[in-house]
């Protein structure tokens, strides 16, 4: 590209800057929100009260952060997430792998059968009610476990998973039989390994399903104490319900419901920015394998 | 050396089969594969309890169900919850919602990230583009309720929407998120603000695939940038195009309910209402599970036949089927 440049013409040069100008006012306005959040969460609460706070913090404080960090359930929820996140993400993987791995086994009898019964469910769903209902059959309303193991496969993140294996040659199977390896050997020290990188992606999708999640949290769990994070959040930024004895503190304080909530939304996404450098190129990947081929 | 053997044995045992009776032949195969049977074990399991089972359920669409009979024990009433549903206004109005955020979804949120794409693709400077994506994936990431927070503090009457406006000379702050007028746009305008950047990523993936040799002997005869574009990158990536169109038309009454019910309420119901928050209220809320999972199976049913119609339509324009 390096040559061509002087070889744009003058229409083109034009182009290029309208591209990066509009581009620019894009990622200006995704980023916008989060600056906004950031400023207001370290601002007084008159400040933004009185709507001087719109790019840049006033009358910087970290009250906010202190009286959030002071809130229990805030870290009982928090603490919660992580448990749901790390614990359902080794669940999904626990079942989704060896699942994979076997539906990608040309020699399993009935495999088109198989492969038909998982994918059926990507195209049609019992649907809210009867899930709802059956969890309650089981026995797991307010249950961790419900959280945990019934929502622990999709039928996606398995059809991905079986097609990054279909991939792998069957000369390494087939060489690890010849060496005395049975099915699970071959699958723990061959496939896992030559597949990691699918794993991670596959494993990434399951984390970020199982950490943004609210809906099914919400309905299933009534135990305060087992809420996880985005239920909480729920409950206080989007219906704006705080307890009495928190608004009448409000009152008198450098910070105000504004800030707080702006302090408990940068309090939860910084796990996410965190770990989002070290993720892009696996979901880039995953992505681009993820028009699913049944 | 390999293929050799297993050839082999593959042939001993396919001569070996008629000469055993069915049930041989069952046990002959399960202690062969035993082990792969093992490891599809929990899987099975699990589909047949948390998504089959439920498909069960459905049956209660057609009984008078009470908790405490339990499905099975619940007496049958055929059609009534259907009749019941067909005759409530606010039901079709949820459908209707639902086509129409679907529709302007369609209109509006799905060009977004291939004009993102192709403009991506047009930055020269390699540092610019890297964090412009890296920016423009970010908000995918983040959770649905946080969404729905910023989006109910930057439009609440205090919010800094309101504060910018006022400071444009508008008189009258508006409480935008009680005005059924604001919703659609409220709710798509933050979906595309959460979702096209990531969704780019198919669409450049595409464009990596374009042959530069296209371009090359375009430029050779005098095309602008803007022409390559157009003429060569579009037309390049129409096949992913009609393929995220496909799929997006089999879902189309799949609105984000999770999002909804973050955004709406009753003062918006109007327009904000979908097929899918009235389940919720109906069934979750109010308890009347019948008539909720009646409403359910029709969801059900015509996404169904969604899928099914586009993936017909997709082999007939393309060959590409997604099946």
């Amino acid at each position: 590209m390096r040559t061509s440049i002087d070889l744009y013409s003058n229409g083109d040069k034009v182009f290029g800057w309208a591209v990066t100008i509009l581009l620019g006012l894009f990622v200006a306005s995704t980023l916008y929100p989060f600056v906004y959040v950031l400023a207001t969460s370290i601002s007084s609460g008159a400040a933004v009260a009185r709507g001087d706070v719109i790019l840049t913090p006033k009358e910087i404080t970290f009250d906010a952060f202190t009286y959030v960090m002071a809130d229990k359930q805030f870290w009982i929820a928090y603490g919660n997430t992580f448990f749901y996140t790390i614990v359902g993400t080794l669940t999904s993987l626990a079942v989704i792998i060896p699942g994979a791995y076997a539906l990608s086994r040309p020699q399993l009898p009935f495999r088109s059968s198989f492969n038909l019964f998982v994918a059926f469910t990507l195209w049609f769903q019992a649907g809210m009610i009867p899930v709802f209902l059956n969890i309650r059959d089981l026995g797991l309303l307010d249950t961790r476990t419900a959280i945990i193991v019934a929502f622990a496969v999709n039928a996606f993140n398995a059809i991905l998973m079986r097609n990054f294996f279909e991939n792998v040659p069957r000369s390494f199977e087939e060489a690890a039989r010849m060496d005395g390896a049975n099915d699970f050997q071959i699958l723990w020290r061959v496939y896992v390994p030559l597949s990691k990188p699918a794993i991670i992606t596959v494993a990434l999708f399951c984390a970020v399903l199982r950490w943004n999640g609210y809906f099914w949290a919400m309905v299933i769990l009534r135990d305060q104490d087992k809420l996880p994070l985005q239920v909480y959040l729920k409950e206080i930024i989007v219906e704006l319900n705080m307890s009495d004895e928190f608004a009448t503190d409000l009152l008198s304080a450098s910070y105000s419901f504004e800030t707080t909530i702006a302090a408990i939304i940068v309090l939860s996404i910084i796990p996410v920015i965190i770990v989002y450098p070290y993720i892009q190129k696996y979901f880039q990947k995953g992505v681009m394998l993820g028009g699913v081929k049944e | 050396m390999s293929a050799v053997n297993h050839t082999k044995r593959h042939t001993t045992s396919e001569f070996d089969l008629p000469e055993l009776s069915v049930q041989e032949k069952i046990i002959d195969s399960f202690k062969r594969n035993w082990q792969i049977y093992l490891m599809l074990a929990p899987m099975v399991v699990y589909f047949l309890v948390f998504a089959y089972r439920p498909m069960l359920g459905l049956v209660i669409a057609f009984k008078d169900f009470s908790l405490f009979k339990g499905i099975w024990g619940s007496p049958w009433v055929g059609l009534e919850h259907f009749h019941t549903l067909f005759e409530d206004p606010f039901f079709w109005r949820a459908v209707k919602n639902t086509v129409i955020i679907s529709g302007f979804s369609l209109l509006f949120a799905f060009p977004a990230p291939i004009i993102l794409a192709l403009m991506f693709n047009e930055i020269r400077h390699q540092g610019f583009k890297r964090l412009a994506q890296t920016i423009a994936y970010l908000p995918h990431f983040i959770s649905i309720v946080i969404v729905a927070g910023i989006v109910v503090n930057f439009f609440a009457p205090s919010g800094i929407v309101n504060i910018i406006l006022t400071k444009l000379g508008m008189a009258e702050p508006t409480y935008f998120l009680t005005k059924p007028e604001w919703f659609r746009s409220i709710f798509i305008g933050s979906n595309i603000w959460k979702e096209a950047g990531f969704e780019s990523i198919i669409y450049l993936a595409a464009i990596t695939g374009v042959s530069p040799s296209l371009y090359e002997s375009a430029k050779v005869d005098g095309a602008t940038r803007f022409q390559m574009m157009y003429l060569i990158t579009l037309p390049c990536i129409l096949p992913t195009i009609l393929i995220m169109l496909i799929i997006r038309i089999g879902n189309l009454l799949e609105v984000s309910f999770e999002y909804v019910i973050l955004l709406y309420q009753p003062a918006t119901y109007e327009t904000a209402d979908v097929i899918t928050t009235w389940i919720y209220r109906q069934g979750l809320q109010n308890s009347n599970y019948d008539v909720a999972t009646a409403a359910g199976v029709f969801n059900a049913v015509v996404a169904f036949a969604l899928v099914i119609t586009a993936n017909q339509i997709s082999k007939r324009l393309s060959k590409t089927s997604l099946w």
